[in-house]
């Protein structure tokens, strides 16, 4: 444990830059959690006096088409749209490792089965088999979350399979075999936190990548439904407004969106280079 | 062409099959999943009993599910997707009409990405930890996480907007023009076949903004996969033998080293075009740009069942269409890949 704080520091020092996404992972969650508490005014409260106000003291982003403090939609639109990243990064891992490495331990057809359905998914363009998923299931957040998590799948099964793949005749599993350990028991004890570390550089590499999905299925009126907030509809709401020069209706939720994938990706890298320093790119 | 080559085409040829087989019947299940009646769904929201009916026997809903899809890959080689709920026109003609505009927008955008990434990344590799390097890494790393909608909406307000330089964001020509005869569906192409320059500035200037908002998106990967690709080629020993040799920087950059690193560019444009063709959708809404991306999100909103299945299909299709192109260009690139077979 000292060696990896150690590795942590050295790492951090070489690469300033992955303190800096640390500590912008940190403010996320944070605003996640407390979001609805710090927003200085109600996100539904809509006052039309007030409508289309460039940023103010008052107004931090400036108001909406119907006079919503857009600082405030922003804040509190962070819970959702984590949310949504998270449950279907959490979902897809969730599957996408058991299969992968029950695939990767016994091969055979379990293998052959799991590998036609990985590569089935990567023979759709992602995003428009998202799209197809959430016309097929119905308009609702939770198929979002579903059709995230589905073509999410294959990455998690693919790396899980090939890190149990090298690790299932290795001299620990042997060791266990002999000690009279069943084959489910050797996967699930033995095997799988050995590849834990790996899954979890691929899930902070594809956190940034769910949530741009997420917000992308929404932006184009998929899922979330207005008055909610949530950064790709706002973006979609103020993209009306951008040709008559009202920018701040889509530029902050849009730099929110921008900033939480930039700081998964950061982490990702970053993380990588904690775990795997040869594959440093 | 040898003979050996058309023979390994052949064969990738054989390789895309399982995956067609699985697309369609992924898109077959994906209708089927509906919930409630599919029948309803197919008919929209405006249909009677008898027209539901109707439907229903056309797609065999009253049938085992085998017959169903026996039904569905019968219409499909006909080339029958059924008809749009929103337009009352068959979907395979809406596609036909929509494609080579995405197409067009596709293309323009992947050409820009690799214009600007290939020179990035072989500069940045020549050149490690140089200002070059670190603009490249910035760009790579600002590069994925940029929602393609909203830097395409940026473009608009700066060029549009504040600057006045690009025309409205709204198709592919401005009303003034005239659109060039059909002839490849390119707008840019037919203009200039037609001899029509000035319909070919119209039709370039509005197809900048959407085609840089797509390149800048799939720039990142192709860049990031040439640096590390040129990287470890630049390093290998035959590299360092051109060099001794005395040969001249530029052919053992060109000739020696891009060309080997080109393989593992070439595979990653596989997944470069996944994130394209979805891309593809957003900058399609974002610019009101008339292709199938725009068409399906209109499909999507107004639960027009058939166009949305049609839209899925098409693009699945293209996408193994572009993997299939890939794979053939490889076996161009490396000698060694026809040795093999």
């Amino acid at each position: 444990m000292r060696e990896f704080f150690k590795h942590l520091r050295y790492v951090i020092g070489e690469n300033p830059v992955t303190a800096v996404a640390f500590g912008l992972f940190a403010l996320i969650v944070l605003l996640a959690i407390v979001g609805p508490v710090i927003a200085p005014f109600d996100p539904l409260a809509s006052d039309t006096n007030n409508a289309l106000q460039p940023p103010s003291p008052e107004h931090w982003f400036g108001t909406d088409q119907l006079g919503r403090d857009v600082l405030s939609r922003v804040i509190v639109a962070t819970r959702l749209d984590l949310g949504i990243s998270i449950a279907a990064v959490a979902l897809s891992f969730a599957i996408g490792s058991a299969l992968g490495a029950y695939a990767g331990f016994f091969g055979g057809w379990s293998d052959r089965i799991v590998g036609r359905v990985a590569d089935t998914i990567m023979a759709f363009p992602l995003f428009v088999l998202a799209m197809g998923i959430v016309a097929a299931l119905g308009n609702t957040v939770e198929n979002i979350v579903y059709a995230t998590a589905i073509i999410n799948l294959p990455f998690y099964a693919r790396v899980a399979r090939a890190e149990v793949n090298v690790r299932r005749d290795a001299a620990f599993v042997e060791a266990a075999r002999l000690c009279g350990n069943g084959d489910m028991r050797i996967l699930a004890v033995h095997v799988f936190p050995n590849i834990l570390p790996p899954m979890m550089v691929q899930i902070s590499l594809n956190m940034g990548w769910a949530i741009l999905n997420a917000a992308g299925l929404s932006f184009i009126g998929l899922g979330v439904r207005p008055p909610t907030a949530e950064w790709g509809i706002m973006v979609a709401e103020g993209a009306t407004f951008i040709i008559s020069g009202e920018w701040w209706l889509a530029l902050f939720p849009g730099a929110a969106l921008m900033l939480a994938v930039f700081c998964f990706n950061l982490l990702g890298d970053g993380l990588r280079d904690l775990i795997d320093p040869r594959q440093r790119t | 062409m040898k003979h050996s080559t058309l023979k390994l085409i052949a064969r990738r040829l054989l390789h895309a099959v399982p995956s067609v087989i699985g697309i369609v019947v992924v898109t077959f299940l994906l209708t089927r999943a509906l919930p409630g009646d599919p029948a309803v769904y197919f008919a929209g929201p405006a249909a009677d009993e008898k027209s539901i009916a109707e439907i229903r026997t056309a797609l065999g809903l009253d049938r085992g599910l085998p017959e169903q899809f026996g039904i569905y890959l019968k219409n499909l080689a006909q080339g029958d997707l059924g008809v749009s709920i929103g337009t009352g026109r068959p979907v395979v003609t809406e596609l036909a009409e929509r494609l080579p505009a995405s197409i067009e927008l596709t293309l323009c955008g992947l050409l820009f990405a690799l214009s600007v990434a290939l020179p990035l990344g072989v500069l940045a590799a020549t050149r490690p930890n140089s200002a070059v390097d670190h603009l490249c890494r910035v760009v790579v790393t600002a590069g994925v996480s940029l929602p393609t909608f909203f830097t395409g909406l940026f473009l608009i307000y700066i060029f549009y907007y504040l600057l006045g330089w690009s025309p409205s964001p709204l198709g592919r020509l401005d009303f003034v023009y005239v659109p060039p005869p059909h002839i490849t569906g390119f707008y840019l192409v037919d203009s200039l076949l037609a001899g029509d320059v000035e319909t070919f500035r119209g039709s370039a200037a509005q197809l900048i903004l959407p085609a840089f908002t797509l390149g800048l998106f799939a720039l990142a990967p192709i860049a990031r996969m040439t640096r590390a690709a040129m990287l470890s080629v630049l390093s290998s020993d035959f590299i360092r033998t051109a060099r001794a040799s005395g040969l001249a920087r530029s052919k053992v950059l060109i000739a020696y080293a891009l060309r080997n690193a080109m393989l593992p560019v070439l595979t990653t444009l596989g997944m470069v075009f996944s994130f394209l063709l979805g891309a593809n959708v957003l900058v399609e809404k974002v610019f009101s740009w008339p292709g199938i991306g725009s068409f399906a999100v209109e499909a999507l909103v107004a639960s027009d069942y058939a166009a949305v299945q049609g839209f899925v299909l098409a693009m699945a299709i293209l996408f193994v269409a572009l993997n299939l192109t890939i794979d053939v260009l490889y076996t161009f690139v490396d000698p060694r890949v026809k040795m093999d077979s």
